[in-house]
């Protein structure tokens, strides 16, 4: 049966073209990978070259012709022992071309239609079941105070004892003990294998990493701090985040890149930054940013058994402070629960982080002056425990976000937006979303103050939400 | 010329020649068929073609081992093929469909097949490189001797993050083979105009790395060269580089006019270097097959081609809640890996 020669779509949104000229007149013979005719498409003239073998048997559209539509036959190709004759014979029956076209038209079909049941805010992190409301460890355990320094490392090494495939690489965690002292003793106990000092090259090792995971390890990536990330950015979000989804479910990436984040103390704009914000945007990663050291430590155990890519962010200033850590065999905290640091009735503060420190010390003022807020540290920030926020907010009307990241598109403003769609009703002021200001960190002391959030910024937006 | 040197080589068994026939022959008429769905418009986006740099691939998974692994850029599937990726899955991943063997959600540039060790298929330029010496680090750390193959082409060469994995990679002795696809233009810019260095693989002696030049449109140059890589990896003494000189007939992608070169060169490359034609020609004159053996073979692949296409197009699109799985894995799926 002779075959139709179809205009061809040569460009990602070609609908039609021109045919600008005839390479091969009638009765040519044309064989697989000959330029036939030049078409003009919406970018440029492209040759089109023959994929079938045979004689170009009839030319059904003129060169010089316009407006001709994707799929429309242009020419016949005859094989072996046809004649220009036998043209015309298959058009009463489908041809192989009209069968492509309405399959065009049925995929262009459902393309437009959108998922009528797709819900419309809708992250499968936020979806993912809910961990029960239930205290972080049960009562009466006993507890230790512990560094959020000593916590960290001590959730590395009882991972790694429990499992090979979990190694640590970076700069100056191995000799050096670790750059900020984290992976202190790490080297001494796994040795060289696994606690692995890295050149100074954050893109190639956090590619690297992302390859182990892909081959069966589970690393943990340490970016002395992540100012330095942005150099591996494009392994963590376009490798690292997304290949699960692209490989339809065959390739994970088991890897905790972690390291510490936002404003340290007067190291000025390239090093005194807070991800917060960007990390948690992106589907196929989970971001943790801890404030105690028990977080620290239960879920970074949690990150290291995770899955999937997690960023999970420490603050420099918040390694040398203690708090109480249970002592117990394995305690982890899941991804997705929030913590409700302090119960209150008149105003919902959310933080995480750092954060932290200046919402809880807020609240101790606001006390005094007879205002009961309800902390909210948040955990996690991918999932996140939006549910936590707004079952607070229907008991106290009142919300003010915190955190140290600049204000446009923060994490605030994400909460902000979710209580508006959830909670509307149950509001009686306007959401504060508390943030760094919208400047590059400055080096001058008085100056970094003006630029950071601060317990008694937190204390006024209270004041203003409440109307007190 | 090719054609000569080959010749020259008197240990290649028939058999082998003709499976190097029909798997040159399987990706050149799958890429043209592919060029064929996408002028329909069942393929849809970019779509990066492989013809001419078959004899790259096929020489090089000669060389390779069950449980070797692969990782390549977006110009991928040619080297899924080689490595024994099913045409239908590959053909039906390219139009998007649940048949895919990403389901529907990867494309022509992003597929992975867990089962033949292929790790992608990634679209950005030279990213595949340190995720390749990664998948040799997890193999050196799990303490097998598997090897590496990782892809890249003369633009990617001149990404940062390549030197990067170069200089981790001989630092930790890894079982990588670093592959350089040079087919002369990255996109519409030529080596000429991209770099003023006289070869790519010299540029690994700066970090103590071997290596050597390959004739890419010889497929038995090709494996004898990665022969020599693999056993240099295996031996423990870290990664190796190939620069394949090869050739792409058609544009970077499907929309690409080509203008950056003449149609004259184009042409001289198929008349005089064709990977396929020369194979074909050892084949014949050494009176190894006859012209009805490799019509048979022809005929062989169409058939497997036809079917491919036809899958591509009757397996469904994936279902509309597909969009919303795979995003987050509730296990870990390479488990096996560390177990082993």
């Amino acid at each position: 049966m002779p075959t139709e020669i179809l205009m061809p779509a040569l460009s990602p949104t070609m609908e039609e073209g021109t045919l600008a000229k005839w390479l091969k007149k009638e009765g040519d013979t044309v064989s697989s990978g000959d330029i036939i005719a030049e078409i003009e498409t919406d970018k440029a003239t492209m040759e089109f070259e023959a994929v079938d073998e045979g004689t170009l048997g009839r030319i059904l559209v003129e060169e010089g012709t316009e407006g001709v539509k994707v799929n429309t036959p242009i020419a016949v190709l005859l094989e072996e022992g046809e004649s220009a004759d036998d043209i015309g014979k298959e058009e009463a029956q489908p041809s192989g071309g009209s069968e492509a076209k309405t399959e065009v038209k049925e995929s262009d079909k459902t393309d437009k239609a959108p998922p009528a049941d797709a819900p419309v805010a809708a992250s499968p992190a936020a979806a993912a079941p809910k961990p029960p409301r239930t205290p972080d460890w049960p009562e009466g355990t006993e507890v230790k105070s512990t560094t959020v320094r000593e916590a960290l490392r001590d959730a590395m090494a009882e991972e790694m004892r429990g499992d090979e495939g979990v190694f640590v690489m970076g700069e100056e965690v191995a000799e050096y003990q670790g750059a900020y002292k984290i992976t202190q003793g790490l080297l001494d106990e796994f040795g060289a294998k696994r606690v692995i000092d890295t050149p100074i090259t954050e893109h190639g090792f956090a590619g690297i990493g992302v390859g182990a995971a892909f081959g069966g390890l589970k690393p943990i990536v340490e970016f002395m701090t992540f100012n330095f990330a942005m150099q591996a950015m494009d392994q963590i979000i376009n490798s690292a985040a997304k290949t699960l989804y692209m490989s339809g479910g065959q390739m994970g990436c088991p890897i905790v890149f972690r390291g510490p984040n936002g404003a340290a103390a007067r190291v000025a704009a390239q090093h005194s930054q807070d991800y917060a914000a960007w990390y948690m945007q992106v589907p196929g990663l989970k971001v943790a940013m801890p404030y105690t050291a028990a977080d620290a430590k239960g879920l970074l155990k949690s990150a290291i058994r995770d899955p999937n890519p997690v960023i999970f962010l420490e603050n420099e200033i918040l390694y040398g402070r203690s708090f109480d850590v249970p002592v117990m065999d394995d305690f982890t905290i899941p991804f997705g629960k929030a913590r409700i640091a302090r119960e209150g009735t008149d105003v919902t503060i959310v933080s995480f982080g750092i954060g932290m420190s200046y919402a809880l010390q807020a609240a101790e003022t606001l006390a005094e002056d007879g205002i009961d807020a309800e902390v909210i540290d948040l955990r996690t920030l991918r999932p996140m425990d939006t549910d936590a926020i707004i079952e607070s907010v229907k008991k106290t009307n009142r919300c003010v976000t915190v955190e140290e990241g600049w204000p446009q598109g923060s994490v605030g403003d994400y909460i902000t937006g979710v209580l508006m769609r959830e909670a509307f009703d149950w509001l009686d002021a306007p959401v504060i979303s508390l943030t760094g200001k919208d400047v590059p960190m400055p080096y001058a002391a008085n100056l970094e103050k003006l630029a950071l959030v601060t317990a008694d910024e937190v204390v006024e937006a209270v004041r203003k939400v409440t109307y007190r | 010329m090719a054609t000569r040197k080959a010749a020259a080589k008197p240990n290649v068994s028939a058999d082998e020649l003709k499976t190097y026939y029909r798997e040159m022959l399987l990706i050149r008429r799958f890429e043209e068929k592919a060029g064929q769905l996408y002028g329909m418009g069942l393929i849809g986006g970019f779509c990066h073609l492989y013809i001419g740099q078959e004899a790259v691939v096929v020489g090089l998974e000669a060389a390779a081992d069950e449980g070797d692994k692969r990782v390549t850029s977006y110009r991928d599937h040619g080297h899924m093929l080689a490595c024994g990726m099913d045409p239908k899955g590959v053909m039906a991943e390219l139009t998007g469909r649940e048949g895919g063997y990403s389901k529907g959600k990867g494309g022509s540039m992003h597929m992975f097949s867990r089962e033949k060790h292929f790790y992608g298929g990634h679209g950005i330029v030279a990213a595949q490189v340190p995720i390749g010496a990664g998948l040799a680090f997890a193999d050196k750390y799990l303490g097998n001797d598997r090897v590496t193959f990782t892809y890249f082409g003369d633009g990617a060469a001149n990404q940062g993050q390549v030197y990067e994995t170069y200089n981790m990679a001989e630092l930790w002795d890894l079982p990588v083979v670093f592959v350089i696809e040079n087919n002369q233009y990255a996109m519409g810019t030529s080596t000429k105009r991209s770099t003023k260095s006289p070869s790519y693989w010299e540029r690994g002696a700066a970090y103590g790395i071997e290596g050597e030049e390959v004739d890419g449109m010889d497929v038995l140059a090709v494996k004898a060269a990665g022969e020599k890589a693999v056993a240099h990896c295996r031996a423990g003494k870290g990664p190796y580089i190939l620069e394949v000189k090869t050739y792409r007939y058609r544009g970077h992608s499907m929309s690409d006019p080509a203008k950056y070169r003449t149609r004259e060169e184009v042409q001289k490359m198929r008349d005089e270097r064709d990977p396929i034609e020369s194979v074909r020609q050892l084949l014949l004159t050494g009176n190894h097959a006859s012209e009805e053996d490799l019509k048979a073979i022809d005929k062989e692949i169409k058939d497997v081609i036809n079917e491919a296409a036809e899958f591509s197009k009757e397996s469904p699109e994936p279902g509309l809640d597909e969009l919303w799985t795979d995003i987050y894995a509730k296990d870990i799926p390479q488990g096996e890996a560390v177990e082993a």
